[in-house]
């Protein structure tokens, strides 16, 4: 079966280009534009990596995280987070949250399609 | 360099017409000597000066007057300032006294030039309408390459899904086009508002420059060279007027006992017998105070503004309708306190406590006036929902807001 990923990214240009090129890459993609919603979705989809944006309207990116490292079911689930450069008090956050990875915005296709999988790898 | 010593030396002995000869013989001095201090040509201080002071029936102390005694602190200052060790300001300001003015001229020049490079600094750091445009920047840049990448590595992409990213593509190129010239315009517009910096401006940079702290009012001093070097003289006299009011609020409101009192304006008014926004100000002009400060008139125009981090202030202009400051302005003698949301990611929670007083009018039919001010404070760990709200509506992000007065431009 197909290894699952949740985009949770509220900018649909770069939310489109993510599913092409994870869906090319082997990967069932969900997407999901609203941050109020990532829990729900998170346990209706079951994926086996979340790519989580800090910026997202309704809910921060952090607070997801705390969210999903505080239920027994997502604490060790592997997050991706998406961050833009000038963050860098978010990202010492989002690391004492248990984020397990971090990509800097504007990145390459190729960096983080080998960035997803190496997560699930490992 | 009016009131220099050796000029007020021999003013004071003419004015008591006694000869040149007689003082120095009387101070032990020769009269020639005498005659090089009484031009300027040699410095005079320590055990000289007072026994000239005691011939000449003068307070020793009282002789090194304060524009003096400042100058050569701010002309030691300039030589710290550049890492040098100069020794005898005295003399320098004794003998060259115009070349001493152009020197603390300039130590001005910088100390203003470097509070001017701290406003920008703070301006682009804080800023939310720039942060919001290069978030905007990043976001677009983000999709072109990831778009672009794509369309260069991908040689099967099915025509409608390249059709899709191509307009993509070119959504995200206009979207980098107008946030960049977003950006110049600002860029631009920083540059004149920097020059045109109001006095009120360039007192709350005075006070930012101190941490809003005057220690030297807590034992009833205003620190008149600070004072000096702001630019405009509408500036150097708000500042006096705060100062003064500090010195008060400092005498009335104890450093010691205010240790033990809680942020609560209400409170410390009952307990010191001051009015509540005597106390506001006293909270926020006690040593490393976390807290942010609002005074406002009856016409809701800002007097004083202090920011806290996270609950940034309009730089000019009215604030946020929902401020609790506005409420009470309606509702004078009444606390109003309020729970707090900012707009930024994440949202950061303030408590806002708010009070408005009438003041005496002048005399029986004299006008009425208002003080508001508003306190703001870091909400305590576990606080609930605040109300959410921005700076002012030009750059609040808020949607849904039933108090908007002007469309936001983010």
């Amino acid at each position: 079966m197909a290894r699952q990923v949740l985009l949770i990214e509220d900018e649909p240009n770069i939310a489109e280009a993510l599913r092409f090129i994870l869906t090319r890459d082997g990967w069932q993609v969900a997407t999901l534009a609203d941050g109020a919603q990532a829990m729900a979705t998170v346990a209706q989809v079951r994926p086996d990596v979340v790519i989580l944006d800090l910026m997202l309207p309704g809910a921060s990116g952090l607070d997801i995280l705390r969210g999903l490292r505080a239920d027994p079911v997502t604490q060790a689930l592997p997050v991706l987070m998406l961050t833009a450069k000038g963050q860098e008090r978010d990202r010492e956050a989002a690391v004492a949250a248990g984020v397990t990875a971090f990509m800097t915005k504007p990145f390459s296709n190729s960096e983080i399609v080998a960035r997803v999988r190496a997560m699930v790898a490992a | 360099m009016k009131s220099l010593m050796g000029t007020r030396l021999r003013e004071r002995r003419l004015a008591l017409a006694r000869k040149q000869g007689e003082v120095a013989r009387a101070a032990g001095i020769s009269a020639a000597y005498l005659n090089l201090i009484e031009h300027n040509r040699r410095s005079v201080g320590g055990a000289l000066l007072v026994r000239l002071a005691a011939v000449l029936g003068l307070d020793a102390g009282g002789l090194g007057d304060a524009a003096d005694v400042a100058a050569v602190a701010d002309l030691r200052q300039a030589a710290l300032g550049l890492g040098l060790e100069a020794d005898d300001p005295h003399a320098f300001l004794a003998r060259f006294p115009d070349w001493a003015a152009v020197v603390l001229g300039q130590g001005r020049r910088l100390a203003g030039l470097e509070r001017a490079l701290g406003a920008l600094n703070d301006r682009i750091n804080h800023d939310p309408h720039l942060s919001a445009t290069l978030h905007d920047l990043l976001s677009a840049a983000t999709a072109v390459r990831a778009i672009a990448d794509i369309l260069d590595e991908t040689d099967d992409i099915d025509a409608s899904q390249r059709k899709r990213f191509q307009r993509n593509l070119a959504d995200d190129s206009a979207r980098l086009t107008h946030g960049a010239q977003a950006l110049v315009a600002w860029l631009g517009q920083g540059a004149q508002a920097e020059v045109a910096m109001t006095p009120q401006d360039e007192v709350m940079a005075w006070l930012a420059d101190r941490d809003w702290h005057l220690p030297e009012a807590e034992t009833g001093g205003v620190d008149e060279a600070g004072i000096a070097g702001l630019a405009s003289e509408a500036a150097r006299s708000m500042a006096r007027a705060h100062a003064a009011q500090a010195v008060r609020d400092a005498a009335v409101m104890p450093l010691a006992a205010m240790a033990s009192m809680s942020a609560d304006p209400v409170q410390v008014a009952q307990a010191f017998g001051v009015d509540v926004i005597a106390a506001c100000r006293r909270i926020a002009a006690l040593p490393r105070a976390a807290v942010g400060l609002v005074i406002c008139d009856g016409a809701g125009a800002m007097t004083f503004r202090r920011a806290l981090p996270g609950f940034a202030l309009p730089r000019s202009g009215a604030g946020c309708t929902l401020w609790p400051l506005y409420a009470a302005l309606a509702r004078p003698m009444q606390p109003v306190e309020m729970l707090a949301e900012t707009t930024g990611q994440p949202p950061q929670r303030f408590v806002l406590r708010a009070f408005c007083q009438t003041l005496l009018p002048a005399r029986f039919g004299g006008v009425e006036r208002r003080l508001a001010a508003m306190l703001i404070l870091p909400a305590p760990a576990g606080a609930s929902q605040g109300v959410v709200m921005g700076p002012t509506c030009r750059i609040c992000p808020v949607a849904e807001c039933d108090a908007r007065r002007e469309p936001s431009i983010l």
